[in-house]
């Protein structure tokens, strides 16, 4: 949400004006940014047709119902690495989506390792333990795994490189039914995606 | 005074809003109003003459749908009539003298002359027949998970996919030999619609993100489902031709398990509201979120309408898993017996359910006015039953 408020705030300030800001696709309400109009000194156009580079340009970014996916068929013939971020599973509370506070520095180093000069994307995997129904965590597992995108996305992580699926309590870490097996079943795994050809990555840009 | 009476009024908008029924005055005329769910005394019956697995085959039937086999002397219903190569069978009204059915039956098998034939009477009692009626539902056997269908009682099980991955939540359309479900194939969960007779299949949801428990409408022409395509996990409907999506909630919680009202107006979810788990409907064409209040229980899931409108059946997520039901209205929820994830049979009072057992599921059919219950797992060894879903 911050972070797509930030991206819009950079047109309006483009416009000098407030009476040319249209409406947010799917947004609430905008309450603007504090600018100085009387301090403005480039004279205001009411017909932005002229100016294509100045142009007011918006798009469907749903500020108030999440980060759109991207198509995960873009990703098709990415190699899967499950070893490489293994070390940074985020584990969860009972019934929760939240990412604790103590989970955090597991975030950043998935965050740091999809910063490197060579292009990755990352599917975050969703898991919850065997104590809910089956559809009910089906949907706890999706809402983990979008949570921690959301994170991903705060720190800096293209969300349109972080693919999300949720297992519910289909695929547990531990099988046993104790509270320790459950601990660990309550989680989301980061599964390292790299292009298998420069082919692929172009695809991916395209798609931008 | 006034406002004295602004008082009251309130207090029983809160109270009617809250579902609960305490400024409702409760009308009960002894004699008239039928006990509530699992309540009921079975009605009694009495079979003659039957044997092996048509006698089975029989009290089976008539067990699942509210009916108790004892003696002559105390049973309301006669059942006379033998089956050598075939079944005969008469079921007479003990008090009203009144022959309910009196037929032979031949051809198929005898395990299905003898549905056909409780189907026979339970018609003549203004009931939905459900002995010929099938069941889709999930078999997992530990790495992976395939969508089975079967008879209603386990028997003539079939297998549905092949894909040695995993599978979730199968939904028959109305009237149709046909399903949707969920399927891990693509990579992430995606939507299938699957034709059994002609076994050809086709994606009907392939959105980023998740794409699970599809829910088609009473009419066939819309798909309710849960998706994650917006980044937040939301229930969603669209036309079954793949058009028309319309995001029905937009909350940073998860919301699950949709079903339909049987007029189709309304789609039933699992959300969480104010931190509180609750049962909720909307319109299927968008609009307000109303709570369903299931008063006495906690943590419900999992929500299926009954045929007839009156009902909705869910799972109460404590430390088990029981099967309630609440009126469709909301109100007091009745726990009946320990399970998860029910469908409604066409009768509206039968549902079939998955119960856990020695750390797998199986299923298991429970008579929600008498609270009469059988298991119908077929399966040995360690495979899950679960999420299954009865044809209407």
């Amino acid at each position: 949400m911050t972070l797509a408020l930030a991206a819009v705030l950079p047109l309006c300030g483009c416009l000098k004006s407030p009476y040319h800001v249209t409406q947010i696709p799917n947004g609430g309400a905008f309450t603007g940014s504090t600018n100085d109009f009387a301090s403005t000194t480039t004279p205001i156009t009411t017909d932005d047709s002229g100016d294509s580079a100045n142009k007011l340009k918006s798009s469907d970014a749903d500020l108030t119902g999440g980060i759109a996916q991207v198509d995960p068929s873009n990703f098709d013939n990415w190699i899967a690495n499950k070893e490489a971020l293994a070390a940074y599973t985020v584990h969860f509370d009972y019934d929760s989506s939240t990412v604790k506070a103590s989970e955090e520095s597991k975030l950043t180093s998935v965050a740091q390792a999809m910063k490197g000069a060579t292009p990755v994307a990352v599917r975050v995997e969703g898991n919850c333990d065997e104590r809910g129904t089956e559809e009910y965590n089906r949907s706890l597992g999706d809402r983990r795994a979008n949570a921690l995108r959301e994170k991903l996305a705060t720190m800096g992580v293209d969300p349109k490189k972080i693919l999300t699926v949720s297992y519910g309590e289909d695929k547990p870490a531990d099988s046993g039914h104790s509270e320790a097996a459950y601990a660990k079943n309550r989680r989301g795994d980061f599964i390292l995606l790299t292009p298998p050809s420069p082919g692929q990555l172009s695809k991916l840009e395209n798609n931008k | 005074m006034i406002r004295c009476k602004t008082f009251w009024i309130t207090l029983f908008a809160a109270s009617a809003l809250m579902g609960t029924s305490a400024a409702e005055p409760q009308v009960t005329i002894e004699g008239t109003v039928k006990k509530g769910p699992g309540q009921e005394k079975p009605i009694l019956v009495s079979l003659s003459g039957f044997t092996g697995e048509a006698l089975q085959v029989l009290e089976f039937d008539l067990y699942v749908q509210g009916f108790l086999a004892t003696n002559a002397d105390a049973a309301q219903y006669l059942f006379t009539g033998k089956n050598n190569d075939n079944l005969e069978g008469r079921v007479t009204d003990k008090y009203s003298k009144e022959v309910k059915v009196s037929k032979a039956y031949s051809g198929a098998s005898i395990r299905r002359q003898t549905h056909a034939f409780v189907d026979d009477f339970v018609q003549k009692l203004e009931r939905k027949p459900i002995c010929q009626t099938r069941v889709a539902f999930k078999m997992d056997t530990g790495p992976s998970s395939e969508i089975y269908i079967s008879d209603f009682d386990g028997h003539n099980e079939k297998e549905v996919t092949r894909d040695k991955n995993i599978v979730a939540s199968p939904d028959w359309v109305t009237g149709r030999f046909a399903l949707y479900y969920t399927s891990y194939v693509p990579g992430n969960p995606s939507i299938f619609f699957h034709d059994l007779g002609s076994g050809s299949r086709k994606a009907f949801a392939r959105y980023g993100g998740s794409n699970i428990s599809p829910a088609v409408s009473p009419n066939g022409s819309h798909v309710a489902m849960i998706l994650s395509k917006d980044g937040w996990t939301d229930l969603y409907v669209e036309k079954s031709d793949g058009s028309d999506l319309r995001r029905l909630t937009k909350t940073r919680e998860d919301e699950s398990s949709p079903c339909w009202s049987p007029d189709g107006q309304y789609i039933c979810f699992a959300a969480k509201i104010n931190e509180r788990r609750s049962l909720c409907k909307v319109p299927a064409a968008g609009g307000q979120v109303q709570r369903i209040a299931t008063t006495g229980v906690v943590n419900p899931t999992e929500p299926d309408w009954s045929p007839d409108g009156k009902w909705i059946v869910f799972t109460s997520q404590t430390r088990g898993f029981d099967i309630c039901v609440v009126p469709a209205a909301g109100g007091e929820a009745v726990p009946l017996v320990s399970g998860e994830d029910p469908s409604w049979a066409p009768n509206s009072r039968t549902v079939i359910f998955a119960k856990r057992q020695n750390g797998r599921r199986v299923l298991s059919l429970l008579d929600v006015p008498t609270k009469q219950n059988k298991d119908v797992s077929r399966f040995s060894g360690s495979s899950s039953q679960s999420q299954p879903s009865w044809a209407k």
